[in-house]
């Protein structure tokens, strides 16, 4: 198993002929995802690398070549338009990594997808990586191992630097999910621990929080109630001051809301193990599997 | 992005709801021309400056007459308030006031939805509000489809007014500012307060507008509102670096690739008895020239007292911030002891770059940052 995406995923790049998607999509091909399409409008026809077979659209691609998951790495003035157009080709997953789409334009994409049912993961993510089965979005591969913990994350290179971690220490992962630092988002905490729960491939799950909003005290919530596996968390930002945007346009703390202190002490009121650096999550895992 | 308040109330005036008259100053000068202009009565001197408590620290002024207002201005176009400059402030007709309330809309992260905001409690901060009668603020997300309807508006409006003429008035302005929230590409826009009058009229008498910075591309017209004179000048050199840097009060400068780890190797400084200097992400780009200007700017810091860079190789190579490194420190020699995380995406060839540049680099992150700290002790 795994969650989200495994060797059942077939593929669809938005944007591949650009400069970061035709990079990625390279290194997707080389971890082994099934690349089945790409899609840039105005050139339909060609074949990516001489191997991949470029369409104008998305629903050209999806009758082609029975893509059902859409990666998108296109530029952020055009991003909420790719997303309405896989949605509407019928995919049902839909990872978008590009960062920098106006909140406004994802009020208006995210009822869109819900009416249809499809599952977006980001916007402004590193996508999500099932080791040894398939791979979307820009996670390095060979920082992960196969095993059996779940990563739900909404950082990049935090991420990266705890998977690091494991899989120096001998823990694998099922799947690694980046779900986004902005503050809408399609995939949220509960949705992955959710799945972490049910999959049956998945003994204890890792998650990494930051500063801003309520995301994190509600998967807390989740967890106390729902969750029967360990989970360990990470909250970044403890030095961070009110008011700042961090990066993230999702990490700010707006007055007194939303701060590591708060989100760590949902954590712990939820009997989730807090590391208080990222050093610690195997030695917290090890003593909880 | 943050607008001044002269600049909100300009965007809504636009939008064709009611703002009583005022204009910007720069001289006591133009202060005391512009009372006159407004009839040489009582006028507000307000500082114009992007921190909140302008009141409290005494960027807000009642003059009696044009004299007066232009004594105020010198004053107060010369304070710092919360480390930012004023450079402008707005006279304006002081209300004869009866009533305060206050109107907001944001985005919901939870509903995922525009949110009005309306509370009787007008006039002070909303966040005070909220901490300590929440029951008086009144909420209603809105199906961006639909827009704010007619009947919504009046819904929330009768929360504020019972006179009907009132009311109306209200919801036509909660209307005109939900659509002016879209237009310009907001993330906060508020009225506060908005007014009633002796006479009865509802009006504007202060605004707030934050603009999400990823609409800045589609609204050159907002862009050009940015004022930076009054940012801070290191954050004004990052963001034209394409960088994300915010001041702290530390002494470990930090750069770091990525927001997330960037905010986790501040708090490993402090977690091993340091304080960071700032916060600082070159990006997820493989550009040596970003790390040049980040080093610039965080040596411009006259309190840093040593420099921890905490690279993880993702999509940006190690080889390329290696390059930056030793671009930087040849062309602006360092006097600060450098530590130096690389590891991942083209690790050896970067560890390999900064060895002939006479550099070394630590592969772990915990390694690194107590290094950085002990150097800190040692200055």
């Amino acid at each position: 198993m795994s969650i989200f995406i495994d060797q059942r995923t077939r593929l669809v790049v938005q944007g591949i002929t650009g400069r970061d998607g035709s990079f990625h999509t390279r290194q997707m091909i080389g971890y082994g995802t099934k690349v089945v399409a790409g899609m840039t409008p105005g050139k339909g026809g060609q074949l990516f690398d001489g191997v991949v077979p470029v369409f104008d659209t998305v629903g050209d691609a999806v009758r082609e070549t029975q893509a059902n998951t859409a990666v998108i790495y296109v530029p952020a003035a055009v991003a909420a338009s790719a997303i309405f157009e896989a949605a509407d080709a019928g995919i049902l997953l839909i990872v978008c990594i590009t960062e920098g789409i106006p909140v406004l334009d994802m009020t208006r994409v995210l009822p869109y997808l819900h009416e249809r049912g499809a599952r977006l993961i980001g916007p402004n993510c590193p996508g999500l990586i099932s080791p040894d089965k398939s791979k979307v979005g820009i996670i390095p591969g060979n920082i992960c191992r196969p095993g059996r913990v779940g990563v739900v994350s909404r950082s990049g290179t935090l991420t990266y630097e705890i998977v690091h971690q494991l899989s120096t220490q001998g823990l694998g992962q099922s799947t690694c999910v980046g779900i986004g630092g902005d503050p809408l988002i399609g995939t949220n905490f509960i949705h992955c621990l959710s799945a972490f729960q049910a999959d049956g491939e998945t003994d204890a799950v890792v998650m990494i929080g930051e500063i801003g909003g309520t995301d994190e005290q509600q998967a807390a919530d989740f967890v106390q109630q729902a969750m029967t596996k360990p989970v360990v968390g990470f909250i970044a930002g403890q030095t961070a001051p009110p008011g700042r945007r961090m990066g993230h346009a999702g990490a700010i703390i707006s007055g007194s809301s939303g701060t590591a202190a708060e989100k760590m002490a949902a954590f712990a009121r939820a009997g989730i193990a807090v590391m208080k650096r990222p050093a610690d999550v195997v030695p917290l895992l090890k003593e909880r599997l | 992005m943050n607008l001044h308040e002269y600049q909100a109330r300009d965007i809504l005036r636009r939008q064709g709801i009611p703002v009583p008259p005022g204009e910007v100053a720069t001289t006591a000068a133009e202060a005391r021309a512009i009372a006159l202009r407004l009839g040489g009565g009582r006028v507000v001197v307000k500082a114009q400056v992007h921190a909140g408590g302008r009141g409290k620290a005494g960027g807000v002024k009642l003059a009696a007459n044009a004299d007066e207002a232009a004594a105020h201005a010198a004053k107060i176009l010369g304070m710092t308030i919360k480390g930012l400059p004023v450079r402008k402030v707005l006279v304006a007709p002081a209300a004869d006031i009866a009533s305060e309330s206050y109107v907001g809309i944001i985005v919901d992260r939870t509903s995922q939805r525009p949110v009005l905001m309306v509370s009787a409690a007008g006039g002070i901060d909303i966040e005070e509000v909220a901490a300590k009668t929440p029951e008086k603020i009144h909420r209603l997300a809105v199906d961006p489809r639909y827009g704010l309807l007619a009947h919504q508006a009046l819904g929330l409006a009768l929360k504020l007014y019972r006179d009907m003429a009132q009311a109306r008035a209200a919801a036509d302005i909660m209307q005109r500012l939900y659509a002016a929230f879209y237009a310009v590409g907001a993330s906060l826009a508020e009225i506060n307060p908005l007014v009633t009058t002796r006479d009865g009229a509802v009006a504007a008498l202060d605004a707030k507008i934050v603009i999400d910075d990823n609409e800045l591309d589609r609204h050159p017209e907002i862009a050009a509102l940015r004022d930076t004179s009054a940012e801070a000048p290191s954050e004004v050199t990052a963001r034209e670096a394409g960088l994300t840097f915010i001041k702290l009060d530390g002494n470990v400068g930090c750069c770091v690739n990525g927001a997330g780890l960037a905010m986790a190797t501040m708090d490993l400084v402090k977690y091993y008895g340091g304080e960071p200097a700032n916060f600082l992400d070159i990006g997820g780009s493989s550009n040596p020239q970003k790390v040049v200007s980040a080093l610039q700017i965080i040596t411009a810091d006259a309190s840093v007292r040593a420099i921890l860079f905490n690279i993880f190789g993702g999509i940006t190579r190690c080889d390329d911030v290696a390059n930056g490194i030793v671009q930087a420190t040849r062309s602006l020699p360092l006097k600060l002891p450098l530590v130096i995380r690389l590891t991942g995406t083209n690790e050896e060839l970067g560890v390999q770059i900064l060895k002939q540049a006479g550099f070394s680099a630590l592969t772990d992150m915990d390694e690194a940052v107590k290094q950085a700290v002990a150097q800190v002790k040692a200055a």
